[in-house]
């Protein structure tokens, strides 16, 4: 073979081991949630499925740069899996049940014939995502496990999210999906009297690593923005899965008006620029379109909740930029809806509060925010330091009001935040001069 | 429990900023300062003088070694350090996020031994 030859060869195999990369990328982005409900819905072993399923994507790496991408790439890693699987049952069982056990393993699906169709995979995400946010998971383990497991993220990425170190965050994963092994966790959709309330943790794991990824106000934390994009696409999933739920529905809009203003929140500088001075023209206005076909179609369900009005908030602050119209009424009727649904919140306290001055004036506006003031979750919470200053700056109170931007300013993770907060601080201080 | 956050950052960094940009970088330690004082975390907290103004120390064979300068030659140092009172790890992180250095530096969270 000359010189010549032997890189063309090279050349080819790394072609095709790129191809090959990138095949399992696309299938593990589409499919890994999938992939790991169908191994893991009867055995309930998570753990086991995920490292069968990482060891089936390791065999498709060396294999399809030399064999070809399969035409049915999901089914073949399907295939490798349950084999490894059941290779690890074997492994470890060696009594009288593990033929049941194995058969049980046959997982329904007829083991293809020798160039026979695999048939079609069923969708068992939901009752996967629906394990994964069990009550008897704990709460604050919920999200990291569905974007772990459902969604295939690693835990690195996901510890980093949420602000915890990547060991502790792997033990945490470790325990929960033991947790749903040994304590029989079932894979299934809850029957139409539970739904309600299990899908209420559901959505409140997805809106928290929603929350986790919209931190990053510049977007320039990949693993952050990811998390929102992941969460967004995995609440579309949850609709389309459940299309006759008002609230999933909900929070979808609620997402997507939030994501729709992403590239509005930094200046060309990187600062930080609020709602009420946005660029509007920056807005993702395809994106806001769809927020309220979806939040339409919600409120037509005639059920209202927490998600769709938190969306019908968006879709009126959005409303009053673009049309330039004063809508606070409305906004705050809004809040007293969402207040009546997630009492005593003191989050949504806050920002009724700050609408109320809107509406009212600055007075009104602290008053209603005192009337929280004691709660103890406040002390640590940026926002309510920072609407407070505003308030109390706006109704004249100036040392106060620097305090407070003393506190808010303290609480900041965002260096641009911080700045913004400190540019309004430091105004106050020149007004008082002047 | 008690852990130490140290702030590492480039050393030079700090002289390229404005005075603007000092003066607004000193006021968001001192309002992180303040948080962490309202929160009654806060056990104790220095600026460290610059590591050109250290000394190294080291016994070896019963013979002191003075050494000028810091123990690691980096372009990093350590510039400061709080010590804070928290439940846990994740709280400590938490606090370690908001911190300014945090931002321009890296902050290391190390908890400490209970005596």
């Amino acid at each position: 073979m000359s010189r010549d030859d032997r890189d063309a060869s090279t050349d080819g195999a790394h072609r095709g081991g790129e191809q090959a990369r990138a095949a399992a990328e696309a299938v593990a982005r589409r499919s890994y949630g999938k992939l790991v409900a169908f191994l893991a819905a009867r055995t309930r072993d998570v753990a086991a499925a995920e490292d069968a399923l990482s060891e089936a994507f390791a065999a498709a790496l060396a294999d399809w740069p030399l064999s070809g991408c399969p035409a049915n790439p999901e089914g073949w890693l399907l295939t490798v899996a349950r084999r490894k699987v059941i290779d690890m049952y074997r492994g470890q069982r060696r009594d009288e049940h593990a033929g049941d056990e194995l058969r049980v393993l046959g997982f329904g699906l007829e083991e293809g014939s020798a160039g026979g169709e695999v048939p079609a995979i069923p969708d068992q995400r939901l009752a996967l995502v629906f394990a994964c946010a069990h009550p008897a998971i704990e709460a604050n383990i919920r999200a990291p496990l569905i974007l772990q497991v459902v969604m295939g993220l690693d835990a690195k990425r996901i510890a980093s999210a949420f602000l915890m170190s990547p060991a502790a965050m792997g033990k945490r994963l470790v325990r929960a999906k033991e947790k749903i092994r040994q304590a029989g966790i079932p894979f299934r959709v809850p029957e139409r009297e539970e739904l309600g309330e299990r899908l209420d943790t559901v959505l409140g794991a997805i809106y928290g690593a929603f929350a986790e990824g919209w931190t990053d106000l510049a977007g320039t934390d990949g693993a952050r923005r990811d998390l929102a994009e992941e969460a967004i696409f995995l609440c579309r999933v949850v609709t389309e899965l459940l299309p006759g739920e008002p609230e999933a529905l909900g929070l979808l809009a609620l997402m997507l008006h939030a994501e729709a203003r992403r590239r509005a929140r930094r200046d060309s500088h990187g600062e930080y620029v609020p709602l009420a001075e946005q660029d509007f023209a920056l807005w993702d206005t395809a994106m806001i379109a769809e927020a309220e076909a979806f939040l339409r179609r919600a409120s037509g369900m005639g059920s209202i909740g927490r998600y769709q009005l938190e969306a019908a908030l968006q879709s009126a602050h959005v409303h009053r930029r673009r049309a330039g119209v004063a809508n606070w009424e409305e906004v705050v009727q809004l809040y007293d809806a969402l207040m009546a649904v997630v009492a005593g919140s003191p989050v949504v306290a806050v920002n009724r509060a700050l609408a109320i001055a809107e509406l009212h004036g600055a007075g009104p506006g602290l008053a209603a925010m005192q009337e929280v003031a004691g709660d103890p979750r406040l002390t640590e919470y940026q926002p309510y330091w920072a609407a407070r200053a505003e308030l109390l700056a706006r109704a004249g109170a100036r040392g106060e009001a620097r305090a407070a931007y003393e506190m808010a300013i303290g609480l900041e993770r965002d260096a641009a935040v911080r700045r913004w907060l400190q540019q309004r601080q430091a105004a106050l201080t020149d007004r008082t001069e002047s | 429990m008690q852990y130490l956050l140290m702030l590492h950052a480039e050393e030079a960094g700090w002289e390229r900023l404005t005075k603007e940009q000092q003066q607004q970088g000193a006021a968001a330690y001192m309002a992180y300062g303040e948080a962490l004082k309202q929160a009654g975390v806060l056990r104790g907290s220095n600026r460290l003088r610059p590591s050109s103004a250290a000394t190294t120390v080291r016994v070896a064979n019963g013979k002191p070694q003075v050494v000028d300068g810091p123990y690691v030659e980096s372009k990093e140092q350590i510039g400061g350090y709080y010590l804070i009172d928290v439940a846990d790890l994740d709280a400590a992180i938490s606090w370690a996020s908001r911190c300014p250095g945090a931002g321009h530096g890296t902050v290391e969270v190390r908890p400490v031994w209970s005596m």
